[in-house]
């Protein structure tokens, strides 16, 4: 399967990624390599293999509903860029 | 009345705040009203290398949910990754559950003007909360409080069933009362505890395809979710009648200017490019584990009605107004235990009690009424002590005072008159100023006492016992 220069640019905008014009057909390829890499699955016969969400044997992980400690805002707060009124603060968003 | 130019097709979305102790893949409180971000962690915050662990009790309520909305819960189910970009949701994808949700195909039943309708559960699922944004337009700038990111929900969705904003209405009130009856939220639409999106379309009558949809966001009440439907359908009708098109589109209900508004953000058609989220293993619910939610779901509102018109004998409007609230059923029941006339305590108590709580803006609970009170006061007027009328009056003073029926009555002297000779003498007078009627009644027309014993009541100040009344002023013109 190959990526089309039209589809870098939708995923790209679906993940928010800007990719300059001339960046476009390189980033087509590397990822068409990468998917057809991934494609080579393809061939094997998996008639026999049911589908799976999850590669790791486990399930039914579950925490009982106690509360534990939580940061402080201050705590919180040092990771944001920029804070006000112990939020978060970012560009405005409208709906 | 004329018939609609079209069908209407409604399909709702309600997602619901489960009340658990933490989020629902963290250990962070569930609380509602924190100082913002105080209540967040590594796993709200999304930071690299959080792992998300899903709240047993989450689990659990999702069940009782699906359960009790007639749904069959999935033996497996997992959690996916909804992608998009927005600054309430720090990871980049909100963890919901895609194609093995916790439960599926169930049904509510709700009650039209042609009978019960069946509107169909399509699927109820378990997701995190986002985050909320508070929009700052004079600083130019956006703030993000992460206290109700991870908030445990769940979104119970709908068949397109509805046929009418009315039919709509109704199914959000029967939803609302089997999750109340529930206890697995608070329900609170002003909290955000409870939210509703719809999704309506036309379509001439007879056709089978769907007409183009819109999808209806932001109503805060049921009724501004009716007033924002009936809004669409008159402009979807009006848009197809002029021989234009409606385009699928998200649009935000205005309540202050009633009318539905384009949501500007949404140019993008929704590709969330849902996949199996990695860092949650999936689940095997066993058949024993629903079992046993099963086995300790309540008795739900419909049931309840049911049995409160064959176990009290009840009408079923009487039945109906104590069913709208868990808190009223519990009371009608502890007062029948005291005395078992279920269907004078409830008209007391759909009447008086209601008629007491409505005026003084008070709940059941605020009013202070005690069941053992309302019986004694009930009691009081079945035995004759007070007079009907004369009882409600005792109610307002018992609740004004926290006193009980029994001390106000002597207090306040309402205690009717049953002595005979005390009321002879109130009769004897009233028949001699009457005479005409009496001679009515003694041609034969009893109705006419009527008027006596209101003649004699009034002279009593209200305090006789009318039943005494009648059969004395009868007895005294049939026997002279």
């Amino acid at each position: 399967m190959s990526i089309s220069k039209k589809d870098v640019e939708y995923i790209a905008a679906l993940s928010r990624i800007h990719v300059p014009e001339d960046k476009l057909e390189g980033v087509a390829k590397n990822l068409s390599d990468i998917v057809g890499y991934v494609e080579q699955l393809q061939q094997l016969n998996l008639k026999d293999v049911k589908p799976t969400s999850h590669a790791v044997p486990l399930s039914n992980a579950l925490r009982l509903d106690v509360v534990k400690p939580s940061f402080s805002n201050a705590e919180a707060l040092s990771i944001a860029p920029e804070a006000k009124d112990g939020c978060f603060k970012v560009p405005l968003v409208i709906e | 009345m004329s018939q609609a130019p079209f069908e209407t097709v409604i399909g709702l979305e309600v997602h619901l705040q489960l009340s658990t102790n933490t989020k629902i893949f963290c250990g962070c409180a569930n609380v509602f009203g924190s100082a913002p971000n105080t209540n967040v962690c590594p796993v709200c915050l999304g930071l690299p290398g959080a792992l998300p662990v899903l709240n047993h009790q989450a689990l659990l309520s999702g069940i009782k949910v699906g359960l009790a909305l007639n749904c069959e819960i999935n033996s497996f189910i997992k959690f996916d990754r909804k992608n998009y970009y927005y600054p309430d949701s720090p990871k980049g994808y909100q963890i919901s559950q895609f194609d093995f949700p916790v439960a599926k195909n169930g049904f509510v039943m709700i009650k039209t003007d042609k009978g019960p309708k069946r509107i169909g559960i399509t699927r109820a699922h378990l997701e995190e909360d986002a985050g909320k944004l508070v929009h700052d337009n004079l600083s130019n700038c956006s703030l993000v409080d992460f206290n109700r990111t991870g908030t445990p929900l769940i979104e119970i969705v709908t068949e397109a069933d509805m046929r009418s904003p009315l039919e709509a209405y109704d199914y959000l009130n029967t939803l609302k009362l089997t999750l109340e009856y529930l206890g697995v939220s608070d329900c609170d639409m002003e909290k955000g505890s409870l939210r509703c999106d719809a999704n309506v379309s036309i379509r001439p009558w007879g056709q089978e395809k769907f007409g183009t949809k819109t999808e209806l966001k932001n109503m805060n009440s049921f009724r501004a979710v009716k007033v924002a439907l009936e809004y669409e359908v008159a402009r979807h009708t009006q848009v197809i009648q002029s021989g234009g098109k409606i385009v699928q589109e998200t649009l935000l209900w205005n309540d202050e200017k009633a009318m539905t508004i384009v949501m500007r953000s949404k140019e993008h058609a929704h590709d969330y490019r849902y996949f199996p989220d990695p860092d949650l293993v999936p689940f095997h619910v066993d058949y024993k584990v629903i079992d046993q939610v099963r086995a300790e779901l309540p008795e739900l509102p419909a049931a309840k009605l049911e049995r409160f018109i064959k176990q009290y004998a009840l009408s079923e409007y009487d039945a109906g107004v104590l069913v709208m609230d868990q808190s009223l059923t519990k009371f009608f029941e502890s007062c029948v235990e005291h005395y078992s006339q279920p269907k004078k305590i409830a008209n007391w108590f759909n009447g008086a009690v209601l008629f007491e709580m409505k005026e003084r803006k008070l709940s059941l609970t605020e009013l202070k009424l005690t069941p053992s009170h309302l019986v004694e006061l009930v009691k009081a007027v079945e035995e004759g002590v007070v007079s009907n009328l004369a009882g409600k009056e005792v109610l307002t003073a018992m609740l004004d005072s926290g006193k009980t029926a029994g001390e106000i009555i002597k207090e306040k002297g309402l205690a009717q008159v049953s002595d005979d000779s005390a009321l002879l003498a109130i009769v004897d007078e009233i028949i001699k100023q009457n005479p005409t009627v009496v001679e009515q009644i003694k041609q034969g027309k009893p109705a006419a006492a009527g008027f006596l014993v209101g003649q004699a009541m009034k002279q009593s100040g209200g305090k006789a016992n009318p039943k005494k009344l009648n059969e004395l002023i009868t007895q005294r013109i049939l026997n002279a």
